[in-house]
């Protein structure tokens, strides 16, 4: 995909966040949605294509009175957002439509008009994973941190540390769920979830939602700060965590990350701001390793020595991460809301003069995994 | 009210010759007979060449703890806390499993520590491998 063709032209996320008993997840959907296409300044019936995850397009298109010429149901977990900005930018720069709406909502904590999502026992993962007393993504999304410490010499105090870094993000933002700063050792004692990580290295349970409006660059000049698409990159690599080829680093984080380099002509250096998906305390640590900022060896001590903090030579998740700011259950687009905020200008933590925002993000347990490249310059 | 139980597998027919391995005490893999690669979970190709010409073979049983998680919250059929690991077979598949006859603490799991399979009874049909520290 060529660079810079298509722009992100509309964003907002619910106007609230948090625990929305009032809402069912499909008004959640329509708030951000409708939101979306007022910051854009257009109308729905300029809306002709479509992309969601988990609700199928059809649902969407259907509630909020859209026609369309294309959608993308990708569903593969927190980065479908991802994947759907990759696949919306081939299909405008195609012809297949001119102004797409990807929307994500979930009622993660109050539980209305939740879209269930059910594993059978005789899938794969009902078969070789549930036996074992998997249940939620806290007693899945940790297993291979043992492994990754053991091999990469990262210390338990350095994983804290990523809790504490964003902490101090989310305190900059009147809109993160929990602002009170917190110390190593508050993490370490806090309560224990999935042995190595504790509740204050897993994400929060929140309702929310966000949307995105995308056009050709070239229409893109008539609207106000239009963020450019640089660069993007996908993969899936598999449904269960027991089989990735690894647990010293990601498959589909290390195939997606330099895809989306390559595709940008960029290097690391270029990059003033990073997203990366944060469900828990240890993918900061992969993605920084995977996407080739460092040695994976060196991931612990660079957060730790404070790099990635207020202030730090490479901001990370600074609108306080899935464990300070909001986790809806697919927090995708909240990373992806974040980099179109500091590429605008507007975020609440802003870095100054940022110019290039990675985002990248991660489905399933390391299922999927998809990477973004923003820009404000044309 | 009976007792909440583990979730219990449903075999395929791709997956069933795994079940009635584990039912008869053996644990069963594929290995290719174009590549010589050994894999799991169950297919009736090689995941790694394409090839349809794979053999069932008994796995050594043999292997060691590659990685885990303890646990702490409740789960049908288990009580916390319990480790839920992954074990790297000698013929190199990893595969999920539980650790038992051993403290479920981050002391007594040792990464790299020998295990050996054993199998527990869930029903008549299904018996599900675990796993346990190796002897010697």
């Amino acid at each position: 995909m060529r660079r810079n063709q298509v722009a992100v032209v509309g964003a907002a996320e619910t106007t609230r966040l948090g625990v929305i008993p009032d809402m069912s997840q499909m008004q959640l959907h329509a708030d951000a949605a409708l939101n979306a296409i007022e910051d854009a300044g257009l109308k729905i019936s300029d809306i002709d294509g479509v992309a969601t995850a988990v609700e199928t397009p059809q649902q969407i298109a259907h509630y909020l009175g859209i026609t369309s010429t294309w959608v993308d149901g990708t569903s593969v977990g927190g980065c479908s957002f991802m994947l759907h900005v990759r696949h919306a930018a081939a299909a405008i720069e195609a012809g297949l439509c001119k102004t797409v709406l990807i929307t994500h909502a979930e009622s993660g904590k109050s539980n209305i008009g939740r879209t269930p999502r059910m594993i059978g026992p005789d899938s794969f993962n009902g078969q070789f994973e549930l036996p074992y007393g998997v249940t939620t993504p806290a007693s899945m999304f940790p297993i291979p941190v043992l492994r990754y410490m053991k091999t990469h010499g990262i210390t338990h105090e350095q994983i804290a540390m990523v809790a504490v870094v964003q902490r101090e993000w989310a305190a900059k933002n009147p809109r993160a769920t929990m602002k009170t700063p917190i110390t190593v050792e508050d993490v370490l004692n806090s309560r224990m979830i999935a042995y190595p990580f504790r509740i204050l290295q897993c994400c929060l349970v929140t309702d929310g939602g966000g949307a995105l409006i995308l056009t050709s660059a070239e229409r893109a000049k008539d609207f106000k700060k239009p963020v450019y698409i640089l660069g993007t990159g996908e993969s899936v690599e598999t449904p269960m965590v027991s089989q990735m080829e690894t647990f010293d680093s990601s498959r589909a984080f290390r195939t997606a990350g330099p895809l989306a380099f390559r595709e940008a002509g960029i290097t690391h250096k270029d990059i003033d701001h990073v997203m990366i998906y944060d469900a828990f305390a240890h993918l900061p640590l992969y993605g920084l390793g995977d996407l080739g900022f460092m040695p994976h060896s060196e991931t612990g001590k660079f957060i730790a020595d404070g790099h990635t903090r207020p202030g730090g030579k490479l901001p990370v998740n600074t609108n306080g991460g899935g464990l300070s700011y909001m986790h809806s259950g697919m927090y995708g687009m909240y990373a992806l809301q974040e980099s179109v905020r500091q590429m605008r200008g507007i975020a609440p933590a802003q870095v100054k003069d940022a110019k290039i925002s990675v985002c990248h993000g991660v489905g399933g347990m390391f299922a999927a995994s998809g990477t973004i490249i923003f820009t404000n310059q044309t | 009210m009976a007792e909440a139980k583990r979730a219990r597998p449903v075999p395929t027919p791709e997956t069933q010759h795994y079940w009635d391995g584990a039912k008869a005490g053996e644990l069963r893999l594929q290995k290719c007979d174009a590549c010589a690669k050994t894999y799991f979970p169950p297919r009736p190709f090689c995941p790694g060449c394409g090839s349809r010409k794979v053999s069932v073979v008994k796995a050594s049983g043999k292997g060691k703890l590659y990685s885990y998680v303890i646990h702490h919250r409740p789960a049908p059929g288990f009580t916390p806390p319990y480790a839920i690991a992954v074990v790297e077979l000698d013929e190199g598949p990893r595969l999920m499993t539980n650790i038992v006859e051993c403290e479920q603490t981050p002391e007594a799991l040792q990464l790299d520590m020998k295990l050996e399979v054993t199998f527990e009874k869930l029903d008549d049909d299904i018996s599900l491998p675990l796993f346990k520290p190796a002897k010697g």
